[in-house]
């Protein structure tokens, strides 16, 4: 005979279920027979990733219930049936299917509904909403026929469920009754940021608009007609216009509702009758209904713990949110329409990459009280535990929101928060707890996910959490591991000593003998370079081949259609009128998109892979060869017109230059290495902005050493003056055999050397005294390297096994038909989503 | 209803590497690995990067699992079940391969 009391859950969603798992997980749940009421035809699963249905998630892959969870704990659950009424004198619900269960303490979890707004017409056909597995399931059965759908609503549910739409090719509207897109996070320049963002993706946003009717359309299934006179066709109209909380079976046995619905709860919260509780979407905390995850996971670990006689209140959540709708960056914190008295803003808008960012400040400008960002949301988690954990904000907080052009960081290290800064919001995990797995070992991401629970839910915190485990890590004194990756454990400069110390030429061998597993896209490329360096065959040698970046394995860089581009060397700029127009020539014939780049060359972009061979062998018929574009290599060495036509030169730029490109071409490095030679001091080939710069002098030429530009610029450093030509380039020879021996793989010459203990006067040292005896060795690996250069080009084309690889599909002359071009300025360039399912295909050759 | 259908010669892949074939219509990148004598077939469309591009990827093993880096922005995709590893909420098609008489076979769903 059981003496057990009973407990029953109404509604398995998301928030019921986390209900289940911590209580299985209290003693407490010894003391009750449980029960649950599924209304869904299916146990609880993941409704924040509802949309990846779409992308090929099925209802298991969305499933929160693990296997035999219910039967091991003894859970019944009464699948497909809803509980239709509460009879608080017998304590009794009552299911549609007939159960009747006599509970002791009640649980209401049956969430929210969407709101569909009474416009006529609103129950046609195809007018659908978001919510369940089932409504995506006839979404996608509507969209088999549509062509369009309007989203009614541009909330942030409203803008997923609008991606959607779009992502099932349908023409896709958005209409919202607001002034503006995320009404409920944004301020209005937030708002018109998104919307400018949103429909240069193709999808069109109506603000400002009513909905009065839904009628037969002409065209379109239905016709939305609005208060204003116009009207939009559809075949799909999807509801998204709010949600409301399913309160309906505690309003008919009389638990107190608010006046707009929601079952009011207290701290605890117990709704009026204290043995009932209720928690979700459907519950009322304090005026407010949750209509997000997390809070509702608080509301559940509350019950669990008032069960227990634990001391435990639920008392209210952030509402701050961060995600990506179409791929643009949203965020908003706190209180982002700054309605705290007192309250500051600042703002930061750039029209040009379309971000906009909005702080909200108390007014003695110590506290953060909001904040929105759009575009660009890399700040989130540092804005948000300043605003969380009331940490005092810098002395010019606008420092925050501003791009960083200089090396000063304002972000907010792991080491600044305390240790009750809640770092997970949907598990509530706090910066202590992860600490202290950590401390008792804990000390992967993976390992910290499954321990503590945090980032497993909407995954916002994950940046996070990694930075705090990497700062304790260190901070324990861990190793930092530099391991190249899972497969060799080993850095790039031990390998690169093994591989020539052990004179091993194959990937194989070397994975054989040093390594574990079959490689990935770090060793192989990384690998593939150090056997260029040292032994220089030609790349696409059969066993070569599979290691190299995709660039090098088609000789050309990768477009983001998929298409290539051509870049043959024009050594030191230098480029004779016939040279020019056999160039024109190619990029006239194949109707490539030409440019001329920053490295002094000509690109054609365009190139389809089957079309790279025939291009090649034109242009090498005309005199050209591979430039190298495509490799961690030398690139180019820019010159100045220098002594010869130049009123001020100091000696012949463009003749060293192109004697310098041709001696290094080929050369396969850590990075890609630039160099420059400039005529004289006015230093118009910009020499100290490259790995190697030259400047001609009255006294010989000045060598300048680790500079560039790109990402983080850097100025090079003078290394040696006055040398004559042939001591220049015994340094170059040097440096760079020395660079390629001992560099981290993409690392550039400057962060090399700066890592390098004693810096650039231990790389004089090296190079100039010969410190370390290794001169001679340099010079003769160099020499190696400049003796076996081939065009890989060339060689290509000459090789009728390589060619095989040229082709898109190896069963089929057809060529990728995702490969769209559109005219712009005169010249092809790829087309964008949007276009390329509109528009038709330019012809190309 | 799925049936075996010959897509192309073992010669015509690349070891250690992959190619792309076109079968009814779709485009499947299919990779070789000699020494386990296997044969992975996954949609050829990288869905990040948008593009037909996936048979140009580098393969190898993460954690023991198969798997492709997409040549544009690098996410691996499982080769044994198209499940993205930074993102697994994306799954790609993946389809069952055979090799008969030095003819590789797919089936796919039709
Ligand atoms: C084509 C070109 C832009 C142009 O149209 O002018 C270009 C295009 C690319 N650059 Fe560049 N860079 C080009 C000159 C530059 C320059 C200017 C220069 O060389 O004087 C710089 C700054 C100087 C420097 O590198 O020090 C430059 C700094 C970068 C960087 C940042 C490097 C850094 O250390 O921070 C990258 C990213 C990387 O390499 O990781 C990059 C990467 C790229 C890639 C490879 C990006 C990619 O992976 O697709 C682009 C390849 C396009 C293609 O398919 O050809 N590109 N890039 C220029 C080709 C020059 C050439 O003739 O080879
Ligand atoms: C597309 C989409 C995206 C979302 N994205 C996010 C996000 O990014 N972040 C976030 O925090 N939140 C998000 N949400 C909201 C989140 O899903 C909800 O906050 C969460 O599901 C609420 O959980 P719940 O258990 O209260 O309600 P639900 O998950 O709706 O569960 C309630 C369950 O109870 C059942 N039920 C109702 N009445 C009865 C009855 N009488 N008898 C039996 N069963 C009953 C219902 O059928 C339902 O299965 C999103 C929601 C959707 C639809
Ligand atoms: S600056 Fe950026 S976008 Fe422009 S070519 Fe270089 S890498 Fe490409
Ligand atoms: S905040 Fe959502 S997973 Fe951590």
């Amino acid at each position: 005979m059981s003496i057990k009391k009973t407990l029953v859950v109404i509604g398995n969603g998301m928030v019921g279920q986390h209900f289940l798992v911590n209580l299985v997980n209290n003693p407490i749940k010894e003391d009750y027979n449980i029960i649950t009421f599924c209304e869904e035809p299916r146990a609880a699963y993941d409704r924040v990733h509802l949309s990846a249905f779409f992308s090929g998630k099925t209802a298991e892959d969305l499933s929160l219930v693990e296997p035999g969870f219910f039967e091991q704990h003894g859970i019944t659950i009464y699948m497909g049936d809803k509980a239709a009424k509460i009879c608080r004198d017998s304590k009794t619900v009552t299911s549609e299917k007939g159960h009747s269960i006599r509970y002791d303490k009640l649980v209401l979890a049956t969430g929210s509904f969407p709101f569909v707004p009474p416009v006529p017409g609103h129950d046609r056909a195809q007018c659908l909403v978001y919510r369940t597995i089932e409504d995506l399931e006839a979404m996608q059965a509507a969209a088999k026929t549509g062509k369009v759908g309007v989203v009614v609503g541009g909330g942030l549910l409203g803008l997923e469920a609008a991606n959607a739409l779009k992502d099932l090719g349908l023409q896709t509207h958005v209409v919202e009754f607001a002034p503006r897109l995320m009404a409920v996070q944004l301020d209005d320049a937030g708002g018109a940021m998104l919307r400018t963002k949103i429909e240069a993706l193709g999808v069109v946003v109506h603000t400002g608009k009513n909905t009065s009717l839904i009628t037969d359309g002409e065209q379109c299934v239905n016709k939305m007609c609005f208060a204003d006179g116009e009207e939009l066709e559809t075949d799909i109209v999807l509801f998204s216009a709010g949600i409301r909380p399913r309160d309906d079976i505690a309003r008919d046995c009389a638990l107190e509702v608010g006046p707009r619905g929601g079952i009011v709860i207290n701290n605890q919260c117990q709704t009026s009758d204290p043995n009932i509780y209720a928690i979700g979407e459907c519950a009322l905390w304090n005026g407010m209904i949750y209509g997000l995850v997390a809070p509702g996971y608080a509301m559940a670990r509350t019950v669990v713990a008032d069960l227990a006689g634990n001391e435990a209140s639920f008392t209210g959540a952030d509402m701050s949110t961060k995600l990506k709708l179409m791929g643009v960056d949203v965020a908003s914190i706190g209180d982002a329409h700054a309605k705290t008295p007192g309250a500051l803003v600042y703002t930061y808008q750039n029209g040009d990459t379309a971000v906009y960012k909005r702080l909200v400040v108390s007014q003695d400008k110590k506290q953060l009280l909001g904040a929105v960002l759009v575009g660009d949301a890399s700040g989130y988690g540092t804005l948000l535990q300043y605003c969380l954990n009331g940490i005092q904000l810098p002395e010019n907080p606008d420092a925050l929101i501003l791009p960083s052009r200089s090396d000063e960081s304002v972000g907010l290290g792991p080491d600044a928060l305390p240790v009750s800064a809640q770092i997970c919001s949907c598990y509530d995990v706090t910066k202590g707890e992860i600490c202290k797995a950590i401390d008792a070992g804990c000390t992967s991401l993976d390992g910290l996910k499954s321990e503590t629970k945090a980032a497993t839910g909407c995954g916002g915190c994950a940046a996070l959490l990694k930075s705090v485990l990497n700062s304790e890590l260190a901070k324990q004194g861990y190793e930092v591991n530099t391991d190249l990756c899972e497969h060799f454990a080993y850095t790039r400069q031990d390998l690169y000593t093994l591989i020539r110390v052990e004179q091993i030429k194959t990937f194989a061998d070397l994975l054989a003998r040093y390594g574990k597993g079959k490689g990935c896209e770090i060793c192989k490329p990384t690998v593939g370079s150090i056997l260029a360096s040292c032994w220089n065959d030609y790349i696409l040698k059969t066993e070569h081949t599979p290691l190299q970046d995709t660039n090098d394995t088609y000789l050309a860089n990768m477009q983001k259609d998929g298409t290539y581009s051509i870049v043959p060397r024009i050594a030191g700029g230098e480029i004779s009128p016939d040279m020019l127009i056999a160039l024109g020539q190619v990029g006239k014939k194949y109707k490539l998109y030409t440019k001329i780049t920053g490295g002094q060359r000509v690109d054609l972009f365009g190139a389809r892979v089957d079309q790279l061979p025939p291009i090649w062998k034109e242009l090498i018929d005309a005199g050209f060869e591979s430039g190298h574009a495509y490799g961690k290599s030398l690139r180019t060495v820019k010159s100045c017109v220098g002594s010869t036509w130049c009123r001020y030169g100091v000696d012949d730029s463009v003749g060293l230059a192109i004697e310098l490109e041709n001696r290094y071409k080929g050369l396969r490095s850590p990075h890609k290495i630039k160099f420059a030679v400039s005529g004289c001091t006015r230093e118009c080939a910009e020499a100290q902005g490259k790995d190697v710069g030259i400047i001609a002098t009255e006294n010989g030429w000045n060598l300048y050493v680790c500079g560039n530009g790109g990402m983080k610029p850097r100025h090079a450093d003078l290394f040696a003056t006055g040398l004559d030509k042939a001591t220049l380039i015994q340094y170059i020879d040097r440096f760079l055999s020395f660079y390629v021996r001992s560099a981290d793989r993409l690392q550039r010459t400057s962060v090399w050397m700066e890592n390098m203990e004693g810096g650039l006067d231990y790389l004089k040292s090296v190079v100039i005294e010969d410190k370390l005896g290794l001169c001679e060795q340099l010079e003769q690996q160099m020499q190696t390297v400049i003796d076996t250069y081939q065009c890989e080009w060339k060689t290509t084309i000459e090789d009728e096994s390589k060619l095989k690889r040229f082709r898109h599909f190896v069963n089929s002359e057809q060529t990728d038909d995702n490969v769209v071009f559109v005219e712009e300025r005169g010249q092809i360039r790829p087309a964008d989503e949007q276009e390329r399912k509109h528009f038709k295909l330019v012809e190309v050759a | 209803m799925s049936t075996w259908q010959s897509v192309c010669q073992l010669g015509d892949l690349q070891p250690d590497s992959g190619v792309c074939v076109l079968v009814s219509g779709l485009q499947i990148a299919l990779f070789y690995m000699p020494q386990e004598s296997t044969v992975y077939a996954i949609s050829n469309y990288d869905p990040i990067g948008q593009a037909n591009v996936l048979s140009r990827g580098i393969i190898g093993d993460i954690k023991g699992q198969p798997v492709v880096a997409s040549p544009l922005y690098k996410q691996h995709f499982n080769l044994i079940t198209g499940v993205c590893l930074e993102d697994e909420t994306i799954t790609l098609p993946v389809h069952p391969v055979r090799i008969e008489h030095g003819c590789v076979q797919i089936s796919v769903k039709e």
